[in-house]
């Protein structure tokens, strides 16, 4: 195995993240956990940045470093009795964990060593159609083809121009579901009058 | 086992390659960065003192390395080196320990993205400012992390301010970074600081009313994001004693200043290179700037880079400069009306901007012509106020109080203090 040093990195990266994920689920304490689940982001962010991913990792870091653990910690502070506050797992809490953490990492592991068979050559990273590149993915989510050129399986003779595949569908679900999301959390929030009081 | 890691590695093989080294200049340039930041402390933290003793009629530090104080910083982290580090006994132990270097690493690792010149940046990446953005959000989750793990009131008030005040600060924030990436049209870095090339009128401050606008309201964003009075809620010392920062001591402590001084510096680093031209001097022309840079031999390119940076570190510390100003000159708000100043005010303002130079973008060429002159019309008028200040400040002449305890001021009479003393 030919190992240079973003190999190295890469394995350091994914083993320390892996070793902060374990302690994200063997951690008590909720704000612990919330440290440790820190570390495990920063990794994964860490390898989209070792893989020119660099737009994923910083959104990573961005959206759930800056803003759910952010949250996450503040619902805490704002809600504990304690001065410490720690989770109590059940026992069919955890088995269904575990059983949903094996059927995911299976599903995960065949995903990875079929994709590697399917493709045997992926494309490089400085291939303009990869997602390293922010412009291309913007123009991506706006409409635009960016993906591999293909033609209507109806059109033998390449008459009408090639198709490439957009983003703008996914991402209008995507932004629509938030939008949904946040209506009902101030739905949910909003102060209740009572009926027939004077306010 | 190894035909797993083997798959795993023919799978990811085209992403990843090297040269041993890369290895070694990333070290290098991350041992500069780190050297940079720390030296702006102890630097930014003299001035802090300086600045504030002249604002209060003070003199500051004056003994430790001259007249001007000048080490007093160093004797200052000297003392913290050598303090006893106390962990309180309520204290969560792994969080306590955890809030500084998490602060400290989410402030430094903003510099890698940050171009200090053309070309001068450790990482130049397609998504400088993102990422920038990105990585000091996790700064936040330091010092909350702090706030939690002291397992002390003022803690825990201090950190949840924090929090509240920074959910709420980052979006006007970022939809001001937005405004200039929109004129930029890219949100690298060294691109937008190279699109600034050439006289002042050709800085993005002055490209449109709406940037113009931008500019003020994020390094009000930007104030509100460092903590920094008035917007220091999270540490407030008449109330909350330091807010998250009460239970530390020595280099744990130092380490959070680090973290402040250095973001400061970022985000002052980012209103430059977005509004205030960069590197660039604003007195070059674009065809001198361009001749030094590249046909002028190794000479005139070593000038040119020296003198970016020089230019670039001299424009942040100007505004780092203006924060310490404005930190010893306005008083502290209140919690809801730092709220409000963000809800009510910053966010409807920063998304009027945003649609206006939206706007802006999409006018036609005829019509733009015809406004070009508010771009010389705003350099100018921005100019003429600066010289005019600065020949105000040297041509005022400072007055001696004539009533009350007016002795203590004239060194030439004996003073009541003294008197006082002798007797």
């Amino acid at each position: 195995m030919d190992i240079n040093f973003h190999t190295f990195f890469f394995y350091l990266i994914a083993i320390l993240t892996g070793i902060c994920a374990i302690g994200v689920v063997v951690t008590r304490n909720i704000v612990r956990s919330a440290a440790w689940l820190l570390f495990t982001l920063a990794g994964t962010a860490g390898i989209f940045f070792l893989l020119n991913a660099d737009f994923v990792g910083a959104t990573q870091l961005l959206i759930y470093v800056g803003g759910t653990l952010v949250l996450v910690v503040f619902g805490v502070m704002l809600t504990a009795q304690g001065p410490f506050i720690s989770m109590k797992t059940g026992a069919a809490e955890w088995v269904i964990s575990t059983i949903v953490g094996i059927v995911l990492y299976s599903a995960l592991t065949y995903s990875i060593f079929t994709s590697s068979l399917y493709f045997p050559n992926p494309p490089h990273a400085d291939d303009p159609a990869d997602s390293r590149n922010s412009v291309k993915l913007g123009m991506g989510f706006l409409g635009l083809g960016v993906g591999p050129e293909y033609h209507e399986p109806s059109d033998k003779v390449g008459a009408t121009p090639p198709v490439r595949t957009s983003y703008l569908l996914p991402f209008e679900i995507v932004s629509v579901h938030l939008l949904v999301v946040l209506i009902g959390a101030a739905y949910l929030a909003r102060a209740k009058r009572r009926r027939g009081g004077a306010s | 086992m190894t035909d797993f890691l083997s798959s795993y590695t023919k799978f990811l093989s085209p992403y990843l390659g090297g040269n041993p080294a890369e290895v070694v200049i990333a070290v290098i340039v991350a041992s500069v960065l780190v050297g940079f930041v720390a030296a702006s402390a102890v630097f930014f933290i003299w001035l802090e003192r300086k600045v504030s003793g002249r604002m209060q009629d003070r003199l500051g530090p004056t003994r430790v390395g001259g007249k001007f104080g000048w080490l007093q910083t160093i004797a200052d982290g000297m003392k913290l080196l050598v303090k006893e580090d106390i962990i309180p006994g309520d204290a969560d132990h792994m969080l306590f320990r955890l809030g500084p270097y998490i602060a400290f690493c989410g402030s430094f690792l903003a510099f890698l993205a940050l171009p200090f010149g053309n070309n001068l940046v450790a990482m130049n990446m397609n998504i400088a400012v993102f990422f920038m953005l990105a990585v000091m959000s996790t700064e936040v989750f330091g010092i909350i992390l702090a706030g939690y793990g002291s397992g002390s009131k003022w803690s825990l008030f201090g950190g949840m301010r924090e929090a509240a005040q920074m959910v709420s600060y980052e979006v006007p924030m970022a939809i001001c970074v937005l405004i200039p990436v929109i004129v930029a049209g890219t949100m690298n870095l060294n691109l937008i600081g190279q699109q600034q090339t050439g006289i002042i009128w050709n800085w993005y401050l002055f490209h449109d009313p709406f940037t113009f606008c931008a500019f003020w309201t994020y390094f009000t964003c930007a104030t509100a994001s460092c903590k920094r009075a008035p917007f220091d809620l999270a540490e407030a010392e008449s109330e909350l004693v330091a807010g998250f920062h009460t239970e530390y001591s020595g280099l744990r402590w130092s380490f959070f200043f680090m973290a402040e001084y250095g973001s400061m510096f970022a985000v002052s680093g980012i209103a430059t290179l977005l509004f205030l031209g960069g590197w660039h001097t604003g007195l070059l022309p674009k065809q001198a700037s361009n001749w030094l840079e590249n046909d002028a031999g190794t000479t005139g390119f070593v000038l040119f880079s020296v003198l970016s940076v020089a230019v670039f570190i001299a424009k942040g510390w100007l505004l780092v400069f203006v924060m310490m100003w404005v930190r010893w000159t306005l008083p502290r708000l209140r919690i809801d009306q730092v709220m409000m100043t963000c809800l009510k005010y910053l966010l409807p303002i920063s998304c009027m901007l945003l649609i206006g130079v939206s706007a802006w973008q999409v006018l036609p060429h005829g019509v733009l012509y015809y406004l070009d002159f508010i771009k010389y019309l705003g350099a100018f008028a921005c100019v003429a106020l600066v010289v005019l200040t600065i020949y105000r400040i040297f041509s005022t002449r400072s007055q001696l109080p004539a009533s009350g305890a007016a002795s203590i001021w004239n060194p030439t009479r004996p003073s009541p203090v003294v008197m006082a003393k002798k007797s």
